[in-house]
């Protein structure tokens, strides 16, 4: 009898997570997979077919019969979904990259720093957040305007005698993205560099290697698996990004997320974003699936 | 001094007043801000030597093999190694490799990946490297284990694969650091004979960091003993053992019973030594004057306990049964004597029952030769 209650214990407590993708994430997107389907229309809401039970079963199995393809088939006719598909891996990627520079030497000093300010600093990294992140983009068009801080210490210190144009160019939308992702890339990364073993790395020296190529030859590999989370929690968010772009990039930035935005407030073409967004979503899902379970064979294989 | 004999009696260079050592320590000191870890230091290890620095935790031994690799500089002295200042050169440049106490083996890279590191730095031909692999792993007899990864071996396994690395670039010092610290105790024994093979066959000049005096007794050729960053002696394991330079030596090295008195009487080498209410005889006082303050030492398995009162000896003292050890192979009995010194004398099992049969409170007779002790003036 406690087994019994055990296992059925055991089975819900697996089941919670389950559930959770189920009506969070998995129910959304029928939803807007089902959207992406239909066609749109001046009513509320602006597509039909709606599906209701009003009018009889039958009723709602000929409704079915309306969806159709269309709006994907659209969005591989105009090359302005491609090129902002292609644009936003683009800048992600670029920013991903630019965020691991950034971040790996702060990992690493904070792996290495005294165990006692380690909670300190950590704290620090993650500070930002109490803040909210729609202000903090906004400061930085203060920051970066051609009137703004920047500008004016670097004017005043003679280090250029021109105001520097950043703002409304992909240089802003890759600070953007650097500085509000900066925390996801650095905690994953921190927390492969701290398990490390620092004896590895005298180790390597020992044997004949010069501080710089024990780094690449054993610090960077044993931390690959943190430098893997670290670009994934940037780059997904990253490629459907809309605030950053929208308030720093200016009005010529092609990304997706600004692109599903004016599909969907300004034209009103909830079928068509939606297409967007499931293609988005296959886009980042897929790829990250197979890497996710290449990595899982790899730890199998022997860490 | 009678000689107290040396495993390799043809071993000693540093008896020899011509031989030139090869690691020499001179006058170090290191300082980490307040704390002194090494405190103006001079030590002379020969080359092929196995030697070994012992000393409780966080006496200086390890910051000495650290600095020997290089990855501590002296905040002052010098270290000469085959005659060149060590002083300023990084660890990679150093014909010195390193056992870690924690092994640091790469863990993502295989046993064969991991012997051929160091080699790989230096850029040897891929045929030369293979080779050294395969004598490294059939020297310490983990051939078919090439292709595991570390933590698919055992710990004794990992041992050996850290210090096949370790000796694949035939350095000309090979320094370890606590290397039998990680394996259980039969484990240990074992590979401590391993260990002084391969220093054999090998030919390499040892240096061995441990606070484990058996370890240290029965591999080195000569023991420095290490308290609070200064040297307390250097001599073979017999020396340190049977003549203990100081109080400290003799604490720390096995189980000891010091009598502290002053010399009473002199005459020749020998002296009487009056400690409490006992006078004790032995012909080992060196030149010490009378009336100096004292400590006599003598081991317990050099010390005889028996029922009844021995018909000669030159030091015999009654007193009754403390406490008695029963180890199995040798009996460790607790004799309280008349003044209240409790005195370990330890006997030998060599037979399965005793006709002398010894009990808790019983009056027991101690006695040990004038010869069997030392006089401790430090």
């Amino acid at each position: 009898m406690k087994g019994l209650v055990a296992a059925v214990t055991n089975r819900l407590v697996i089941l919670v997570p389950y559930v959770w993708l189920l009506v969070f994430f998995l129910v959304p997107f029928l939803i807007v997979f089902k959207i992406s389907l239909s066609t749109t229309a001046i009513a509320m809401p602006p597509y039909t077919p709606v599906l209701t039970l009003q009018d009889g079963l039958s009723a709602l199995w000929a409704q079915f019969g309306e969806f159709s393809f269309d709006n994907y088939l659209w969005l591989t006719e105009d090359p302005l979904y491609f090129n902002a598909y292609l644009s936003s891996v683009v800048i992600a990627g670029i920013s991903t990259f630019l965020t691991l520079l950034v971040g790996y030497p702060i990992a690493y000093g904070m792996a290495r720093a005294p165990a006692t300010i380690r909670p300190t600093l950590l704290m620090l990294v993650i500070l930002p957040f109490w803040t909210s992140f729609l202000i903090r983009v906004y400061a930085w068009i203060g920051i970066l305007k051609p009137e703004g801080l920047l500008n004016q210490v670097l004017l005043a210190t003679g280090i250029i005698d021109q105001p520097l144009v950043i703002l409304n160019t992909h240089s802003a939308i890759f600070i953007g993205i650097v500085y509000s992702y900066l925390p996801f890339m650095i905690l994953p990364l921190y927390s492969a560099l701290e398990k490390m073993d620092f004896s590895l790395i005298e180790a390597a020296q020992d044997l004949g290697c010069t501080p710089v190529g024990a780094f690449w030859k054993v610090t960077f590999p044993l931390s690959l698996p943190g430098v893997i989370a670290g670009c994934l929690l940037v780059f997904i968010p990253a490629v459907g990004e809309f605030v950053i772009p929208d308030l720093l990039g200016g009005s010529q930035t092609l990304m997706i997320g600004k692109t599903l935005w004016n599909e969907f407030f300004a034209n009103r073409d909830w079928p068509v974003s939606s297409a967007v967004a499931v293609i988005l979503l296959l886009l980042l899902v897929v790829p990250i699936m197979f890497f996710q379970q290449a990595q899982a064979r790899a730890q199998e294989e022997g860490r | 001094m009678k000689s107290l004999g040396n495993i390799r009696r043809e071993f000693a260079p540093w008896n020899n007043p011509d031989a030139k050592p090869y690691i020499q320590f001179k006058n170090v000191t290191k300082q980490f801000g307040d704390f002194t870890a090494v405190n103006n230091l001079s030590l002379s290890i020969y080359e092929r030597e196995f030697f070994a620095l012992l000393g409780a935790s966080g006496c200086g031994k390890s910051t000495l093999l650290r600095m020997l690799a290089g990855f501590e500089e002296p905040t002052s002295g010098q270290i000469l190694l085959d005659g060149q200042d060590l002083r300023g050169i990084p660890p990679y440049r150093r014909p010195v490799n390193m056992m870690f106490q924690s092994y640091a083996l790469f863990p993502h890279m295989t046993v064969e990946q991991n012997i051929a590191f160091g080699l790989k730095q230096d850029g040897m031909a891929k045929a030369d490297i293979e080779k050294r692999v395969a004598e490294m792993l059939k020297l310490v007899k983990l051939s078919q284990f090439a292709k595991r990864k570390p933590h698919q071996l055992s710990g004794g396994q990992r041992q050996r694969v850290a210090l096949a690395r370790a000796v694949a670039k035939r350095p000309k010092v090979l320094l370890l650091d606590e290397p039998l610290g990680a394996l259980d105790k039969k484990l240990r024994e074992e590979t401590q004979f391993e260990l002084m093979d391969l220093q054999q066959t090998l030919g390499l000049t040892f240096v061995v960091v441990t606070h484990d005096q058996e370890e240290a007794m029965t591999m080195a050729d000569r023991i420095a003993i290490i308290d609070k960053g200064e040297v307390m002696q250097v001599a073979t394991p017999a020396e340190v053992y049977e003549a203990p330079g100081s109080r400290f030596v003799a604490d720390f090295v096995g189980n000891i019973n010091t009598f502290e008195g002053k010399v009473a009487d002199r005459n020749g080498a020998g002296a009487t030594i009056s400690s409490a209410d006992l006078l004790i005889r032995t012909s080992n006082a060196g030149e010490i004057p009378v009336g100096t303050e004292v400590a006599f030492a003598i081991r317990p398995e050099k010390i005889k306990v028996s029922s009844k009162r021995p018909e000669t000896g030159d030091n015999v003292m009654e007193g009754e049964v403390y406490d008695i050890a029963y180890l199995g192979d040798m009996t460790i009995f607790h004799v309280k004597l008349g003044d209240g010194q409790v005195v370990k004398a330890s006997s030998l099992n060599a037979t399965r029952a005793t006709d002398d049969p010894l009990s808790w409170d019983d009056k027991a007779w101690i006695s040990f030769r004038q010869d069997a002790g030392v006089v401790l003036t430090r």
